[in-house]
């Protein structure tokens, strides 16, 4: 469903230009969760941003194809994207503080998507989907949720508020960038079992992208591993895991156990 | 530094609650003053010349023996007119060019803010000098003269505040969301801006207030038979001596209505 090739991205805010993301190959299937790995800084941001057509700015050019559901999406005329945002491709970031708008009750930004490209519900029908939506993001009280304005909700919560929001137009790919970095771990892992059950009920594709290489190995059955912008291998989860083919991503590895073992 | 912290916050609730008082009290008479006034503000009354403030003549009478009060109260409400007038036609001139430049950027914003640069060197006061020198006196020119000088230093507040808000995670959720661009500037993005526009709303009006009454004095405002607390200080300052009341009482109301919405303005910061 979606392919991106030889996707190069070059900043140009500086005097000397940067090359900030090179020759980027994948391919993501539907119903498959693909996980992106790499230190920070490594460029999974940027690519993640490149697919979903929001690096068209003066100050950065993209060379290469993403073609998603055949169609080519970095030559694609603004308004032929601006379909496919949010309706086909929904997007969630790593900070669930920022990533809700302030002074906007969580309805009114989870039935955002709805209004953009199914103006044709009626407020009603609008209304239940939006509560339908927030009970399968696993959140109780859907009904009182939805008057409450971000600042009331745990961090956790918000971050199910996004999902919901991206999820509500029932994307076919949903790029998730560092979903449960800004969490706990008990609460990273109810997210991680929440996606996972999306993409199991709803066949949404999931594009994973994190620092941590055993969270990724614990989703996604295909991982990516990037380094300075570019791919340093690419397979199965737990080939990878076990057999890593690169000096990187034994480094990758060996950094798991220093972090999550206890110093006693 | 505890203490100092609860000591400015106490501060500005006090500024907050009397400009609250100031300014509903001036708005009262303003409104009062569309609908009642004691006497016709433009009648003479030749035994009433120069009257001293009594039950009769809350403020007195000036030298045609005309109500000071009721002449106050119609002059208030054109000065409230104008500067609001000025005030909206900055703040909604200001948002539109403030948010397209600043949300947008590149060489669109180069340009216009250049533009900004050049007209916001100049006092507001001089711009509608050289406007109204142009284009004639009058209370329609004074507003459109004020409020196009106004206009730099909203754009700029405006300006400063999108490009804070742009690259927010939420106004790029919107974008990855294919809400489009409009839509984004004036409902995503308008709404959190209001804080800092609303104080800087009121400081404006301040502004436009005295540059009217500015203006007024100098004689190139509002013109009779209009009146407004500018004109009518002017008025006022030839019988300084023969009727004080009349210069005191149109230049106490100056004072109280910028007075309000400054503490208002400070109040509402916090
Ligand atoms: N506006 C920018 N101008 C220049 N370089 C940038 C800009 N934004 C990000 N970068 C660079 O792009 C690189 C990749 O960033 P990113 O994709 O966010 O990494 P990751 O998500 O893997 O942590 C980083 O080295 C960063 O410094
Ligand atoms: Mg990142």
């Amino acid at each position: 469903m979606l392919e991106v090739k030889n996707l190069n991205i070059e900043f140009h805010d500086h005097d000397a230009p940067e090359h900030i993301v090179r020759n980027i190959n994948m391919t993501l299937k539907y119903g498959e969760i693909l996980g992106i790995v790499g230190e920070s800084g490594s460029g999974k941001s940027m690519t993640a941003m490149a697919i979903a057509g929001l690096l068209r700015r003066h100050d950065v050019t993209t060379s290469g194809e993403i073609i998603f559901d055949k169609k080519e999406l970095l030559s694609a005329k603004r308004s032929e994207l601006r379909k496919i945002q949010g309706n086909d491709i929904g997007v969630i970031f790593q900070e669930p503080m920022t990533s809700l708008n302030p002074t906007k009750r969580i309805g009114w930004q989870v039935e955002e998507s709805l209004k953009i490209h199914k103006p044709e519900i009626g407020k009603a029908e609008r209304y239940r989907l939006v509560i339908e939506s927030l009970k399968n993001v696993e959140l109780d009280n859907p009904e009182l949720i939805y008057k409450k304005y971000p600042h009331e909700l745990s961090g956790g919560m918000r971050q199910r508020v996004m999902i919901a929001a991206a999820m509500i137009c029932a994307p076919k790919l949903l790029i998730a960038d560092e979903p449960t970095t800004a969490l706990d771990v008990t609460i990273q892992l109810q997210i991680v079992k929440l996606l996972q059950r999306l993409n199991r009920e709803q066949k949404t594709s999931i594009l994973f992208i994190s620092h941590d290489l055993s969270l990724v190995k614990s989703i996604c059955g295909r991982i990516l591993v990037m380094h300075d912008g570019e791919k340093v291998e690419e397979g199965a989860a737990d080939e990878i895991f076990n057999n890593p083919g690169q000096e990187y991503t034994r480094e990758l590895i060996n950094a798991i156990p220093k972090l999550e073992k206890p110093k006693l | 530094m505890q203490i100092g912290k609860k000591y400015s916050k106490k501060k500005h609730s006090a500024n907050l609650i009397i400009g609250l008082v100031i300014t509903s009290t001036m708005l009262f008479l303003i409104i009062l003053g569309f609908f009642y006034t004691p006497y016709d503000p433009t009648k003479m009354d030749s035994s009433a010349k120069l009257a001293a403030p009594s039950l009769s003549h809350l403020m007195g009478c000036d030298n045609f023996g005309r109500d000071i009060f009721s002449r106050v109260l119609k002059g208030m409400g054109n000065t409230f007119i104008i500067a609001f007038a000025t005030v909206v036609i900055g703040v909604v001139s200001g948002i539109i060019i403030g948010a397209v430049t600043g949300y947008f950027g590149g060489w669109l914003d180069e340009v216009v803010m250049r533009i900004n640069d050049v007209v916001f060197a100049f006092p507001s006061i001089l711009l509608a000098l050289v406007f109204i020198s142009l284009f004639g006196t009058g209370k329609y020119n004074v507003v459109l003269a004020l409020g196009i000088a106004f206009v730099p230093s909203f754009a700029r507040i405006v300006r400063g505040e999108f490009i804070k808000y742009r690259e927010m995670d939420y106004v790029k959720s919107a974008r990855l969301a294919g809400v489009p661009h409009m839509r984004i500037i004036f409902v995503h993005i308008l709404p959190n801006t209001m804080t800092v526009l609303l104080s800087s709303i009121m400081i404006g009006f301040n502004n436009a207030v005295l540059a009217e009454a500015g203006m007024s004095y100098l004689g190139i405002g509002v013109q009779p038979p209009d009146a407004s607390l500018g004109s009518m200080l002017s008025e006022a300052q030839g019988y300084l001596f023969s009727a004080p009341n009349y210069a005191v009482f149109t230049g106490l109301m100056i004072i109280l209505l910028v007075l309000g919405f400054s503490l208002l303005a400070d109040g509402l910061k916090n």
